[in-house]
Order: structure tokens, then sequence, then C-alpha cells
């Protein structure tokens, strides 16, 4: 008898194993990023295309760094919950739109010149944020996802909290939801504005 | 036990890594055949984090062939492995190397197994021993009295 408690022992906790596991969200790969500096790009805005903005120009400020897109489908979704955040926090939100013409896939890249990628871009990502409204203080563009690679995007919309020294403090992948925007996003911009 | 043996050793073959087949079929391969080649072998040591379970040789994944242009740029550059590995690690951490470096955390991966396999082994011995003393226990010869009790059961079947 003996023998089969041990037994129905060893099972539960395969059980128990099992069942932690498939909890686990895979998607979530913890950033290497975090508690490095911000890696250092200089991009064109998307307001005003003539001037550009580097993670440099924000040193002194906490700020949030969203990677979107108008293709990307979760990004509508976490999009009223910046738009929210925007009207009530004074945090600095900068918008990094991610590949907005290679990464739609709808085009075939061959036969269009970086003027047309360009032009496209900005008609894009300008209409759909006076679509969804603009939460940003200002968007800047990386058309070929090279910045991307930099900060290690692999599935937009992510999102970055960087300190006041240019420190990236968090990285959060996946649509920001009004939870994680309270219980993490929140608390952790109180703290670094002290 | 021989037939046991061959099962067990049939299961740990099938848990090696299998080669995989390439589908890395860009235009650029003809272009240079000894970059092209690194790019082969670096890309299947690197994972694609769209496709979580395919390298960035096997994988279409937009995000995969963006590190594969990143990676024959840094080829041409005269990078050499180790520095391109290193890039990727920086980025996306150590989840992004398909084979997991052996250190702290990853030692119940790599032991895990073969720890499974020797406490396997010696359950199995100490069955097979116990198993071997209780049959060497309770086969003596009859007691006289067992004796004949068996010859007058045999008798009876013998009668009908």
């Amino acid at each position: 008898m003996n023998r089969y408690y041990w037994i129905l022992g060893a099972f539960a906790a395969l059980v128990a194993l099992l069942a932690v596991g498939l909890n686990l969200n895979p998607r979530e790969v913890p950033s290497p990023l975090v508690g490095k500096p911000a890696p250092a790009f200089t991009l064109a805005q998307l307001a005003e295309p003539d001037k550009t903005l580097s993670p440099k120009d924000m040193q002194g400020k906490v700020w949030l760094f969203n990677v979107w897109s108008s293709w990307c489908v979760s990004c509508r979704q976490e999009h009223p919950v910046l738009v929210e955040f925007s009207k009530k926090v004074d945090v600095p939100l900068i918008g990094l739109n991610y590949k907005e013409v290679r990464g739609d896939g709808g085009f075939d890249m061959g036969k269009m010149s970086a003027e047309d990628e360009k032009k496209l871009a900005w008609e894009r990502a300008n209409s759909w944020l006076s679509q969804h409204g603009n939460p940003y203080k200002l968007t800047v563009m990386d058309l070929d996802g090279r910045v991307g690679i930099d900060y290690g995007v692999y599935g937009v919309p992510e999102t970055y909290v960087i300190d006041k020294a240019g420190i990236i403090r968090m990285k959060h992948t996946g649509p920001i939801t009004p939870e994680i925007l309270s219980k993490k996003i929140m608390p952790l911009l109180a703290e670094l504005n002290k | 036990m021989r037939r046991l043996l061959a099962v067990l050793l049939l299961g740990m073959a099938l848990n090696l890594p299998s080669a995989f087949a390439s589908s890395a079929t860009e235009a650029a391969i003809a272009a240079d055949p000894v970059t092209e080649k690194r790019l082969q072998k670096l890309s299947e040591e690197l994972r694609c984090l769209v496709c979580q379970n395919q390298n960035i040789a096997d994988s279409n994944a937009e995000l995969a062939q963006d590190l594969r242009r990143e990676v024959r740029t840094m080829i041409k550059d005269g990078k050499s492995d180790k520095e391109i590995i290193d890039f990727m690690v920086t980025r996306y951490g150590d989840f992004v190397l398909y084979r997991p470096p052996v250190q702290g955390n990853t030692l119940l991966l790599w032991g895990g197994p073969l720890v499974l396999l020797i406490v396997g082994i010696i359950a199995l011995v100490r069955y097979q021993r116990r198993r071997a003393e209780r049959v060497a226990a309770e086969d003596k010869p009859l007691s006289a009295d067992e004796a004949s009790r068996a010859e007058a059961l045999l008798k009876e079947l013998d009668n009908k």
C-alpha cells in the first residue's frame, strides 16, 4: 500500500509541475535590456519630418517609449488606454512607429522606392493617429525596424519605461491593459519621479 | 531485460537533436557562398522570437528575415561568430540561443534527463534484485505435508 502512495505522490508532483508550466506565458521573455541604458538612435519625427529625436534629448525625464504601428491589431486594443493615460498623467509618452509599411505585409517592397515608402509611412501613421487619437508627445519613425532590433522588439506593441538617467527600468511586451498600467507602470513611474 | 534496455536506448536516440532541413531560400544565397554558409550556420543557432520553436534559418517570420539580414551585414563587416551571437544576446537575452548555454540556471535542463535516467536504472536494478530474492525464497522443496496434499490432488485429477 505504501508504494501506491508513493506513486500517487509522484503523479501529483508531475501534475503540479505541468500546471505551473502551462500557466507560464512563453511570450514573456525577460529582456536583458532592463537595467541597461536605452540604445541610442536618431530618427525622424512624425509630426515634423525635418526634426529628429534621440533618447539623450529625454535625459532628466522619466518617459515611456511605446512601439506601435497602424497594422498592429493589438495596438488598437491598447490605444484607448494610452490616450486615457496621456490625458491624466504628466509623463511624456514617445511613440516608435515600427515598420509602418514593410511590416504590413501587403506591399511588394522590391517595387517601392525609398521615397514612396517614406511618403506612405507618414500618411498611414498620421491618418491612424487622427482616427484613433494621439496620446504621444511625439512619434519617431523606424521604417526598416533597425532601431526595433536594438530594443529587442519582437512583438508590437511593446512599452519601455526609461528613467531620468536614460536607463530602461521596465519592458512590457504586448498591449498595456488598465490593470498593468495601474499595478505595474504607475507605481514605477511614481517611484522614479520621486 | 535485454529488450527493456533496447527500448531505453531507442528512447534516448530519439531525443537527440535531428538535423533540420532549412527553408531559407533568399535571393542572396547565390551572392557569396562563404557568407551564406556562415549565415546558415549562425541562424540555426538563433531562435526566432516570433515563432519560438523555430530557429531563424527555418522561420519565415518578418523578424527572422530582418535578423538574417542583420547577421549577413555583420558577417560582411568582418564580425566574428562570437560578436554576432553576443549582439543577439544583448538584445534578446539567452532565450535567443536555440541551444541554451550550460550555466547555473540551466543545470536542471541539461542534467535533469541524465539524473532521471540514473534514478530509473537504480530503481529497475533494485526491483529486479528484490524480485529475484523473493522468487528464490519461495522456491523451496515441498514439506512432507504439502507433498502428500499435492499427491492427493493429482490423484483426484487422474480419476476424473
